[in-house]
């Protein structure tokens, strides 16, 4: 399965401008399998992604407005992005500066479908 | 959970005497119906003008329509005819909060949590505004002298940052860094005010934002833009304290999304400004 996976990320990471992507286990903020450039620290990038998932999910379900099915944190240097999958699993993706994401959330919806 | 308005109506009108009133009005309010709300809690107020639960449901709805000065005297109102009443010292201790006053706000918050002690976010609520749980541990206060048409006059003045703006009661939500609504509201898909719930999240899931971005080296963060089933919401922090939430139809593109978040955000920082 992990090697699946891996094949699903590096598919990513060859989008221009991604730095890194994984998928990661929501509950204990593990990484499940990673491709990410020089620079990116696995662990890190996973355990903050579980976290900020879960706060959101959190607040869409006491706002009432269910599940997450996209994240997308703007920052000035670039973005993270995070597709929970129907499973324990999260999609993550880190993308540079001024890097179109309009393909990347796509492909990243429709990866997220087959996390299991 | 809102109960069903129609069948509340419905007892209502076989018997306009009852005090199905306070569930009806309660609902409608809930509903953000606050017009309506608002008609029959004033009939069921010119039936029982010395009841209550009345005077707190009208604070409720006057709060909601952001007339603080006249919902601070409804609640003074409920104090006088029941120094005990929870509702009562909740709603005034949140007025006292926002007009900038916290001994009082805190005065009356811990008197509504002795009367309710299993109210968890009662609880948090205390512990936020005194700076910590050691508060349980220092002896209940004398009241803090009233200052009573001074911080009516603040609730006055301090109105609501989003006012004017499309939205304002249903789709933005300003908190301070402890959790506590400054301005705006928000509704569910389902019509049910969720501005205390959602506000009690929006500081702490701004905060891991801010962390998440500054441990990925990604930069100042701008906007955490979030899909859900049928809407799209968009969390950033209008000031280094505060956090704002807006949200939007699903399927209408992020770029709105995020430049009416921006709109709301220049307005709350023009009212923070004032306030300050």
């Amino acid at each position: 399965m992990t090697a699946s996976y891996g094949a699903m990320l590096d598919s990513l990471t060859r989008l221009r401008g991604i730095r890194g992507a994984m998928v990661v286990s929501v509950e204990d903020g593990l990484v499940v399998a990673e491709s990410l450039m020089a620079g990116l620290k696995g662990p890190t990038l996973a355990a903050l992604s579980a976290t900020l998932a879960s706060r959101v999910t959190e607040l869409t379900g006491s706002s009432g407005y269910g599940q997450p099915r996209f994240l997308h944190l703007q920052g000035t240097d670039g973005a993270l992005l995070v597709a929970p999958g129907s499973s324990d699993l999260l999609l993550v993706a880190v993308a540079g500066k001024d890097v179109p994401l309009g393909l990347l959330r796509l492909e990243m919806l429709r990866m997220a479908e087959r996390l299991t | 959970m809102t109960e069903d308005i129609r069948a509340l109506s419905a007892q209502y009108a076989a018997d306009p005497s009852s005090l199905v009133f306070l569930r009806l009005a309660e609902a409608l309010r809930q509903r953000r119906q606050l017009d309506a709300a608002l008609k029959i809690a004033l009939q069921g107020l010119s039936r029982y003008p010395h009841l209550p639960e009345a005077h707190d449901l009208y604070a409720r709805i006057l709060t909601d329509k952001h007339d603080y000065a006249n919902a601070f005297d409804e609640w003074d109102t409920v104090l006088r005819l029941s120094p005990d009443h929870l509702g009562a010292h909740k709603g005034i201790g949140f007025l006292y909060y926002r007009a900038g006053e916290p001994d009082h706000a805190l005065y009356h918050l811990r008197l509504a949590a002795e009367l309710d002690p299993g109210d968890a976010g009662l609880r948090a609520a205390v512990e936020r505004v005194a700076g910590g749980e050691e508060i349980w541990e220092a002896p209940m206060p004398e009241a803090p002298p009233e200052r009573e048409e001074e911080a009516r006059a603040v609730t006055v003045a301090v109105g609501d940052p989003f006012a004017g703006l499309e939205g304002a009661e249903e789709r933005l939500l300003l908190v301070d860094q402890d959790g506590f609504r400054l301005g705006g509201g928000l509704l569910s898909g389902e019509g049910v005010d969720v501005s205390e719930a959602a506000g009690a999240m929006l500081a702490g899931t701004a905060r891991e934002a801010s962390r998440a971005a500054r441990m990925l080296e990604l930069g100042e963060w701008g906007h955490l833009i979030v899909e859900a089933a049928g809407v799209g919401v968009c969390l950033l922090r209008p000031t280094a304290d505060t956090s704002l939430l807006s949200t939007m139809d699903a399927g209408l593109p992020a770029g709105q999304l995020s430049f009416f978040a921006e709109r709301a955000a220049k307005a709350a920082r023009a009212w923070l400004e004032r306030v300050r």
